[in-house]
């Protein structure tokens, strides 16, 4: 399904990832409009992040190609990635770096400088409830502050396509709620993809869920339609048996 | 440009923000310092000049670059950081020329710290110091050139001790490419390779600035020795960023 007239802001077709003879990622193709929330799912080791790191343009795919607003991102990177706003899998920081030098380093290399800079820093910040850690090195902080200062870095810039791998991993239940909350907030003026192998936070923020399972993708459809896929109606039941099939 | 710069400012604060700068320094100053008045009889010379001082200058930046560079790109693939590094909006160029540019500058800034030797010799003496600032021009060309390939080593491992040992043994292949130990042996086999071999010899190129001569065949050499390396750098990033 697609969000009727919005414009599709995520374009991917007949992605493909090879490493030797082993294919991580097989053929995966799909759109995402503006004002979606995709609930990226599969077991690990599936090609979750493989995907993302090629929609992202980090990884080079072996066939396929991925456009964020229209710009391919093999060809057109430099466009393509200042229009996305990407949380990398386990959230990468420079450790020695402030949270505040973290982001206004993001900021320069976004392009903004002097009061503009301050203001979305301060932003993000408080967006993700960063202002009690503002001036510590990154390697102090705990894992859902880490964490929380990736997602920063990703909405600095406020960007029409967000890609987050696992933005609520590490967080602790009310961490998780706010996060989810500010993802369904941002929903509208968005497109949005999260990886996840937290199923009910399918159905707390998704509009549609894709399924992969082996580099495939065996499932795409609302969370509603995906539960009724099973006589149980648990998406729990749902993941199994199309992950286990494909396997 | 404006990429670099951003690039490279925040490389440089790293250093300063960890024990990496001041350790560096102090052992470079003191290294430097006592191999020019010990072993190059510095003051039993009697000479005002600093020709002690520049001869053990490739040795020490040959055994001490490699610790800036090793950590350059191994460590952003360790910490995953190039992930995030790379899917912001700058080029693999950039970023390999910045991260290039703040080891340079760092670099540069522990030569600048060996004043007090310059100071020295013309309170002792009345040296010649058009061939001193010749000599630390080609200093500072030696360190590009042995951080060009401690960069280009440094990203293809997540090792940093890999890289720092791999970055010695190359940048020492360049250094005493000119020895008879290495030409001997390749006229014997391949004069070609020997006279190749001369050319592209890093110390060679450096006595001539020692001299006091800045020759443009010099400074050809060493951009070109050092642009291909860090081309090579982005080839081998772009290669092996994901792996």
């Amino acid at each position: 399904m697609s969000a009727g007239s919005q414009p599709v802001l995520i374009d991917i077709a007949g992605l493909t990832k090879r490493f030797g003879s082993f294919t991580a990622v097989d053929g995966v193709s799909f759109t995402v409009a503006r004002g979606e929330v995709l609930g990226f799912l599969g077991p690990n080791g599936a090609g979750k992040s493989t995907t993302m790191r090629m929609l992202a343009g980090f990884m080079i795919p072996s066939a396929g190609s991925a456009r964020i607003c229209g710009h391919d991102v093999q060809e057109d990177g430099v466009a393509a990635r200042r229009a996305l706003g990407f949380l990398p899998e386990g959230a990468p920081t420079y450790p020695e770096m402030t949270v505040t030098g973290f982001l206004t380093f993001c900021a320069r290399v976004r392009g903004y400088g002097g009061r503009e800079l301050a203001e979305r820093v301060e932003h993000a910040m408080a967006l993700t409830r960063l202002g009690g850690v503002l001036l510590q090195p990154v390697e102090t902080l705990s894992k859902g502050f880490k964490r929380r200062v990736g997602l920063a870095q990703a909405l600095l810039h406020d960007p029409p396509v967000l890609v987050l791998d696992e933005p609520t991993d590490g967080l602790d239940p009310n961490q998780k709620h706010e996060v989810r909350m500010l993802i369904a907030q941002m929903a509208p003026q968005k497109a949005i993809v999260i990886s996840t192998h937290i199923l009910e936070e399918v159905d707390a923020v998704c509009s549609r869920a894709i399924i992969i399972a082996a580099g495939r993708v065996v499932a795409d459809a609302t969370p509603a339609e995906l539960q009724r896929r099973h006589p149980s109606g648990r998406l729990d039941d749902v993941f199994r048996q199309l992950t286990m099939e494909a396997a | 440009m404006r990429n670099v710069l951003i690039v490279a400012r925040r490389e440089l604060g790293g250093y300063f923000a960890t024990p990496v700068a001041s350790v560096f320094i102090v052992i470079f100053l003191v290294l430097q310092g006592t191999l020019t008045f010990n072993l190059g009889g510095f003051f039993d010379r009697g000479q005002a000049d600093l020709n002690p001082f520049f001869t053990f200058v490739p040795w020490v930046f040959l055994l001490l670059v490699p610790a800036i560079t090793m950590r350059l790109w191994a460590e952003e693939r360790r910490l995953g950081t190039i992930e995030l590094l790379l899917t912001l909006p700058i080029t693999q160029t950039q970023a390999v020329l910045g991260k290039f540019l703040a080891a340079w500058v760092f670099c540069a800034i522990a030569l600048l710290l060996t004043f007090p030797f310059v100071i020295t010799v013309n309170i002792l003496g009345r040296p010649d110091n058009g061939v001193i600032a010749s000599g630390y021009v080609g200093a500072l060309l030696v360190a590009g050139a042995f951080l060009s390939v401690g960069s280009a080593l440094s990203a293809l491992t997540k090792n940093q001790v890999i890289a720092f040992v791999l970055g010695v043994a190359v940048c020492f292949l360049f250094a005493v490419a000119s020895y008879p130990v290495v030409t001997d042996f390749l006229s014997r086999n391949t004069p070609v390779l020997a006279e190749i071999a001369r050319r592209i010899a890093v110390i060679d190129r450096f006595q001539d600035f020692t001299r006091g001569v800045v020759s443009l065949r010099d400074l050809i050499f060493f951009a070109t020795f050092i642009g291909f390396w860090l081309f090579l750098n982005t080839v081998i990033v772009d290669q092996r960023k994901a792996d």
